[in-house]
């Protein structure tokens, strides 16, 4: 690093932050027929949906603040979360909701949903959204694809 | 290259606050976190290094070694004692999980034998951590 400035000496951290919710959803695509959805979709297709405990996992990246010894102050963070991530999902139907209008309600798409809206976050860089579906299965998205370094973290 | 990580635990207490604000600027920002009889955590610390597999040991590391590397430069220091009072840094430095995580680098860095250190995480609680390779700026 070059940067000689007096900010060059200040460590960068990333604080993870893990919320949980349950939800329902129902896999299916009005693309596909009835038959082409059960084939895709499986048991996930069932029509009157199933349920997951979610474990939502939010990476936020900066310089630590020397005056508080934090990238972001947590009770900011968690206010955030508990408005615009815990209200709006938790205990719903992920299918009747606006943000999967025209889009099926995977965990892929519930995780860029949720990067979007933790974009929003102004006290941090936002670094990767991670979503464990159940204890198995789990999915990130750090952004773009350009953004690799946030991919590797 | 290969990352391995070996996992730790300490117990420990802590406080928030800044020496520089008033009571009440602490009590505002640090919350409950700024109670000055302390309270404490159980952490757990990984760490990982990276490293070439050797031909002969088929190790990254001899996790024996990293193992009371661990213990010594960090686990005999932190378990069990009052960050904030007993730890050199914290004592001007506020014992958050990101400056924890950046102590615990200071302290291991340049001290594992063949691996070059690659990232401290320090869990405060299982839905809460920190995570330092070692950048500045």
């Amino acid at each position: 690093m070059t940067n000689t400035t007096g900010n060059s000496s200040v460590p960068r951290a990333y604080l993870s932050r893990r919320y949980h919710l349950s939800a329902s959803h129902r896999l299916h695509t009005g693309a596909f027929s009835d038959e082409q959805n059960r084939a895709a979709y499986g048991k996930c297709n069932n029509p009157y949906g199933h349920g997951h405990n979610y474990t939502i996992e939010v990476t936020l990246g900066g310089p630590v603040d020397p005056v508080t010894g934090m990238v972001c102050d947590l009770g900011t963070l968690d206010a955030f979360a508990s408005e615009l991530l815990l209200a709006r999902f938790d205990h719903q139907n992920l299918n009747t909701l606006p943000e999967f209008e025209s889009s099926v309600s995977t965990t892929e798409n519930f995780t860029r949903e949720v990067h979007r809206i933790f974009s929003g976050f102004a006290h941090a860089e936002l670094i990767r959204v991670r979503i464990e579906e159940t204890s198995n299965n789990s999915f990130e998205y750090a952004g773009p694809e350009s953004n690799r370094k946030a991919q590797n973290l | 290259m290969v990352l391995l990580t070996r996992k730790a635990e300490f117990s420990s207490a802590h406080y928030y606050w800044n020496d520089v604000w008033s009571a009440e600027e602490n009590e505002r920002v640090f919350g409950r976190c700024a109670n000055r009889n302390g309270h404490g955590h159980n952490y757990t610390l990984e760490v990982t290094v990276a490293g070439e597999v050797d031909q002969v040991s088929g190790f990254v590391v001899d996790l024996k070694q990293l193992k009371d590397i661990l213990e010594r430069e960090v686990i005999r220091v932190y378990d069990h004692r009052h960050l904030n009072l007993e730890v050199p840094e914290f004592a001007t430095r506020i014992p958050t999980t990101e400056n924890i995580a950046i102590s615990i680098w200071d302290r291991l860095d340049g001290k594992i034998p063949n691996a070059r250190l690659h990232r401290v995480r320090v869990y405060e609680l299982p839905d809460l951590f920190a995570d330092y390779y070692g950048e500045r700026g």
